[in-house]
């Protein structure tokens, strides 16, 4: 019975990595930009939604949809102030730019929330509920549920609308996107937004479950590289996928192995992963 | 009616010159050929029309109106668009979604489902490919989709870069027979192609590019029968007969 909830709690984890990995593939894996602040947004997130629980109350649907509104308008402001003009530049200057945003953010909070753990007050989600002889926090539930959900959603988004089909076409090919009549920087700018606003709200639903600190954005950061790259570059399914097995293989790897091992099993398979199958596990030959 | 007017267009990359000095003209209702080997400037005056790269100098004028440096996504909604070299087709996605999007420069929204009608009537393999990738389409039919997504926004001009690239002779013929109908139909096209003996048979008026330069110009049947121009600008030594059934 205990490795079943061991097993559950893994994938609802899992789901949350898949929400924000999925916001990361729009941006590495289509847009072809790679963002090391994305762990960033996640972390601020969980005090978007901390902020406004203080400072405005109202229970998780609100505080969600303020971390992932918020979100998305900082992942446009950079997008139109530092990444459309970095694009010009050498692929260094690409790298070197979100790698300050990352230091920028990181030790902004740090300055301003201090490097102390906080977690959210108690709240609707508070609680633990048995199911069938397990014990499951509400929060992961609800958290992972919800998460599984938005990121269908994205990719419904991506798949289904005319606005995620410009998208597309402008991550294939700009130039032939521009002969649709499709301004390419609105596009991108949306995609930023977009990508910012999962990883807000994902750092929202972490937020209801698990204390945090400004230093968990380099945690999440890195797991988000993981599974972009275990899903397949710029598929939301893979990463679906991608965050559920290593939420697993990390809740498993503590259990039976202990908690320092879970990260370092995680890596060591990725290493394999990618000796094995470099375009990752749902990418195409 | 002079619809699109080019003068003294310049293009450069970098060091290397695009194209040196390029003038034509194209009247509504006409089908005017840009021929010349590769490297002659054909698609480069054809992208710097579209606004997909910028002028070093010149001067563009459409209807009256200059839009030279307009971005291509302004340009497009004026309607003249282009169907690029090597078609470009969002090969992920559908058929239908490639439509879609050529539809997003249609001035008058409500006309799309009468624009999805018209696309799917002139080439019905389309409507049976509708819901599969671009990418897995055969040669003749990504042809056709990219034609079918440049006639989504209803444009009055449509420049095509070389069209029958790397199509089998059956396929292209029917291509042309296509270009025909739709000329017919009041549509003005500016062809760029490396098949001349094709592009003179349906156009009216041809531009012979060579290096960058206007070489030679002339109603198409005047060029067609000189031999010289033949041998020299087009590289073409025995007479060929222009192809039936395509006017």
């Amino acid at each position: 019975m205990i490795a079943v909830q061991v097993i559950v709690g893994g994938l609802l984890l899992g789901a949350i990595y898949a929400l924000f990995s999925s916001g990361l593939t729009l941006i590495w894996g289509m847009m072809n930009f790679i963002n090391f602040a994305h762990g960033e947004f996640v972390m601020l997130g969980m005090y978007a939604a901390l902020l406004v629980v203080v400072w405005l109350g109202g229970g998780p649907v609100t505080f969600g949809a303020a971390a992932a509104g918020a979100l998305f308008a900082l992942g446009a402001v950079i997008y139109l102030s530092l990444v459309r003009h970095v694009l010009r530049g050498p692929m260094l200057a690409q790298i070197l730019s979100t790698f300050g945003l990352a230091l920028l953010l990181r030790y902004a909070a740090f300055w301003w929330f201090s490097a102390n753990y906080v977690s959210l007050p108690g709240n609707a989600l508070s609680g633990t509920i048995a199911i069938g002889g397990i014990f499951i926090p509400v929060a992961q539930l609800v958290a992972g549920v919800a998460a599984i959900v938005l990121t269908l959603l994205l990719q419904l988004l991506l798949t289904r609308t005319l606005i995620g089909s410009a998208l597309l076409a402008v991550a294939e090919d700009p130039g032939a996107a521009m002969l649709m009549g499709i301004r390419p920087d609105r596009i991108q700018a949306l995609a930023w937004g977009l990508s910012a606003g999962s990883a807000g709200v994902a750092g929202a639903l972490l937020a209801t479950a698990y204390p945090w600190s400004p230093s968990v954005g380099e945690t999440f950061g890195l797991i988000a590289f993981v599974v972009v790259a275990f899903g397949g570059f710029g598929s939301v399914l893979g990463s679906l996928y991608a965050g559920l097995i290593i939420g697993l293989i990390q809740a498993a790897s503590a259990f039976w192995l202990g908690a320092i091992y879970k990260d370092v099993v995680v890596y060591a398979l990725f290493v394999a992963l990618l000796w094995l199958r470099p375009q990752g596990l749902m990418g195409k030959a | 009616m002079t619809e699109l007017r080019v003068e003294h267009l310049a293009v450069r990359y970098g060091d290397l010159v695009g194209v040196a000095d390029i003038s034509l003209k194209v009247a509504a209702g006409q089908v005017v050929a840009l021929l010349g080997s590769n490297g002659a400037g054909k698609t480069t005056t054809l992208n710097a029309v579209a606004g997909l790269v910028q002028p070093a100098s010149g001067h563009v004028e459409w209807c009256g109106e200059p839009i030279t440096g307009q971005p291509a996504y302004a340009i497009v909604r004026k309607g003249l668009t282009l169907s690029p070299e090597g078609w470009r087709l969002f090969a992920s996605q559908t058929v239908e979604q490639n439509l879609r999007l050529g539809a997003m420069a249609l001035a008058d929204q409500s006309r799309k489902g009468a624009m999805f009608e018209r696309v799917y009537g002139l080439f019905p393999r389309l409507a049976e490919r509708r819901q599969q990738p671009a990418g897995t389409l055969s040669g003749g039919e990504r042809q056709m989709l990219a034609l079918g997504r440049a006639l989504m926004c209803e444009p009055k001009l449509l420049m095509l870069d070389e069209p029958s690239l790397g199509l089998a002779p059956a396929v292209v013929g029917s291509l042309y027979e296509k270009l025909a109908e739709l000329h017919r139909q009041g549509l003005t096209l500016l062809l760029a192609e490396q098949s001349i003996p094709l592009a003179l048979a349906i156009a009216d008026y041809a531009y012979v590019l060579q290096t960058g330069r206007v070489a030679l110009e002339g109603p198409a049947q005047e060029l067609a029968r000189n031999e010289e121009v033949r041998e020299i600008y087009l590289g073409v030594r025995t007479p060929q007969p222009a192809p039936g059934g395509s006017a």
